[in-house]
């Protein structure tokens, strides 16, 4: 178990990066602080990967350092670093038993067979596997197999860090939920370093004590879920946590109100003079339908999805989602918005605007 | 689901089986006519049953043509393979070499047979050829012709320059196939270079190695072309592998009967040995080796 720390680093796959954009991890600075469970969250192709793998020492960064506890390991070899990491597709040891498939990390490292055994069942037990130990790892499912990666990744107690790489892409809906679980039970029992990339936000969200949210190569915010919830700060993790996301709605700020078209709308600080495209940022939690209050709106359809109902409406040409709650009556002629001030973030060129107070 | 009875697609399966019938059924029944009769020219026939059979199994010298074609496929085999799945190992695996070296080593598979033979028999030759004037000069006392070692080692690497690169070919294909993710979970297991050959490679590869060992089975239990254009099955009947002494029996000394229940055993030893072998290997392959 270590502290990591992520001093400039950067990295492109072209020889000779030029620009910002040639970077698929642009420059970081970070510390993830031991013993912590960390989730990497963004969309595909965002330099997610790039940076679990520059961490697990697969790719050697093109620019800046990486520490283990101080220890700069920017070059050592994978093996070296001591880590664990888990694939996105399971990759298992075909020929072998599960058990030796559990065992393998342990004997190239020479640990004795009592060890080893006590280890594999220990791991076995709780990836659920004890009854197939005997059994040869062909021939089984895609979502035993990757139970076997985890093990094999949770198999050695002394790692640096547990990586996980989309680790339930593969699995089943209710073994995903299971192995969550378990991880982080393994969490909370290990104090491991984890990290675990993902593009789905329930998953990070649920699994992470902290979140970081990468956008096009470069960390947007690192924070805890509920911070991510009500304070995102930037556009895309408005955008891309919560469903349906935050609403965008282009705007202009003066002092502790917005402009929208024409109409007011109240914000819970002040703002100075903002330069650059100002946007004001609402989830849908906070906004209200009402037959009387607010700014006039023209409700295109209501999606009940069991637990809400998500309305979805046109405002000045803009479109925005509203939540309402799951016994809420929605007549035709509730044609009006209000958001609740407190939670109305602005926005300047996607970034948010720390405001004062009114 | 009521089927429609359509007498009129028989006349779409008809060409193939006019194809195969031309192709191999016919001259397959020519042979099993010949093998069980025995001709005196102008077409005169008599029956002879087994009887040529019978003597076949009992001349030594179809057992001993047999014994050197299979001490002949088991050499060619037993080097060719490891030596195939060495030089895919070091192969490089993308970019400009890669394709440099598929091509060069897929040179000699293009190259006719006949040419094979002709290449190495001057390669050969104490007076006029590379190889066997280098060697004399050395003072390595090596002679194809009249040596039946050195015969032997000059056909074995023949085939071994001629079809290792079909080998290497096939387990390149196999380890192309392995996702980077095994190499990469393998490094953070710490395996050895070995342990990574021996429980990622190899196991990857198992399917095409498999094809690879049958093709080349097959293609060198029937080799006639290079051998017998290298040393004509000699010195004496040293290098005479099956085909060549069929070849003899056949068209040298016209012995049609006996040539052609020769041929007939000749064909159901492949097709047995081949059998053996695919059974092994899917039993080995379930087992997972």
């Amino acid at each position: 178990m270590a502290k990591i720390t992520l001093d400039n680093l950067a990295h492109s796959y072209k020889p000779n990066p030029a620009t910002e954009d040639d970077y698929a991890l642009k420059e970081l600075n970070h510390d993830w602080v031991d013993g912590e469970a960390y989730a990497l969250l963004g969309s595909s192709g965002c330099g997610k990967s790039t940076l679990l793998n520059i961490i697990s020492g697969l790719l050697t960064p093109s620019q800046g350092r990486i520490l283990f506890d101080g220890k700069d390991v920017t070059r050592a070899p994978t093996a070296e670093r001591n880590i664990a990491q888990v694939f996105q597709f399971p990759v298992v040891y075909d020929t072998m038993t599960v058990h030796d498939n559990l065992a393998f990390p342990l004997r190239n490292r020479g640990r004795d067979e009592a060890y080893v055994a006590e280890r594999v069942n220990e791991i076995a037990k709780m990836i659920g596997m004890e009854h197939m130990l005997k059994r040869k790892a062909r021939g089984l499912g895609a979502d035993e197999k990757q139970k076997i990666s985890l093990g094999r990744g949770m198999v050695r107690k002394d790692v640096n860090a547990l990586l996980f790489d989309e680790p339930l892409t593969v699995i089943d809906p209710h073994m995903k939920w299971e192995l969550r679980t378990q991880l982080k039970r393994l969490h909370h029992e290990f104090g491991h370093t984890m990290i675990y990339v993902t593009h789905d936000q329930t998953e990070a969200l649920t699994f992470a004590d902290k979140v970081v949210v990468m956008y096009d190569g470069r960390v947007v915010q690192i924070g805890t879920p509920e911070e991510l919830f009500e304070r995102p700060e930037h556009t895309f993790v408005g955008y891309f946590i919560g469903s349906p996301g935050m609403n965008v709605i282009p705007a202009r700020v003066e002092g502790a109100t917005a402009h929208v078209g024409g109409a007011e709308i109240a914000l819970g600080q002040g703002y100075g003079a903002l330069s650059g495209k100002v946007e004001i940022g609402i989830r849908p939690e906070f906004a209200r339908l009402s037959q009387s209050e607010g700014l006039p709106v023209k409700v295109r359809r209501v999606e009940d999805v069991g637990r809400h109902k998500i309305i979805r409406a046109d405002m000045f040409g803009q479109e925005i989602n509203i939540i309402a709650g799951e016994d809420d009556r929605i007549s035709p002629d509730m044609n009006r918005v209000s958001f609740d001030a407190s939670q109305v973030n602005v926005y300047a060129d996607d970034w948010r605007v720390q405001g004062a107070a009114a | 689901m009521n089927k429609t009875v359509n007498q009129k697609a028989w006349f779409l399966v008809l060409p193939v089986l006019i194809l195969v019938a031309f192709s191999a059924v016919i001259p397959l029944m020519t042979v099993v006519n010949y093998s069980v009769q025995d001709t005196f020219g102008n077409n005169q026939f008599f029956w002879a049953g087994l009887e040529w059979f019978e003597e076949m199994l009992h001349d030594d010298r179809m057992w001993n043509a047999l014994k050197r074609q299979l001490l002949f496929s088991g050499i060619i085999l037993a080097i060719e393979i490891p030596l195939g799945i060495f030089v895919a190992l070091n192969m490089p695996k993308s970019g400009f070499w890669s394709s440099f070296c598929l091509v060069l080593m897929s040179l000699p598979l293009l190259i006719p047979w006949n040419v094979v033979g002709t290449i190495w028999q001057i390669f050969g030759r104490v007076d006029i050829g590379l190889l066997g004037y280098v060697l004399d000069k050395l003072g390595i006392d090596y002679n194809y012709t009249q040596d039946t070692l050195d015969a032997w080692i000059t056909i074995i690497v023949m085939d071994v320059w001629h079809w290792t690169s079909l080998v290497a070919l096939l387990a390149f294909a196999g380890l192309k196939s392995i996702p980077d993710a095994y190499y990469q979970a393998a490094k953070i297991d710490q395996a050895s270079r070995w342990k990574v050959f021996r429980y990622i490679e190899l196991p990857k590869m198992m399917g095409v190695l498999m094809i690879a060992i049958l093709l080349r089975f097959m293609d060198s239990f029937m080799i006639y072309t290079e051998p017998f254009v290298v040393t004509g099955g000699g010195p004496g009947n040293a290098t005479t592998l099956l085909s060549i002494d069929l070849v003899k029996m056949a068209l040298g000394q016209f012995d049609l009967g006996p040539a052609a229940a020769f041929s007939l055993m000749y064909f159901l030893v492949i097709l047995l040995i081949s059998w053996v072998f695919y059974t092994v290997m899917v039993n080995l392959d379930k087992k997972g080796m």
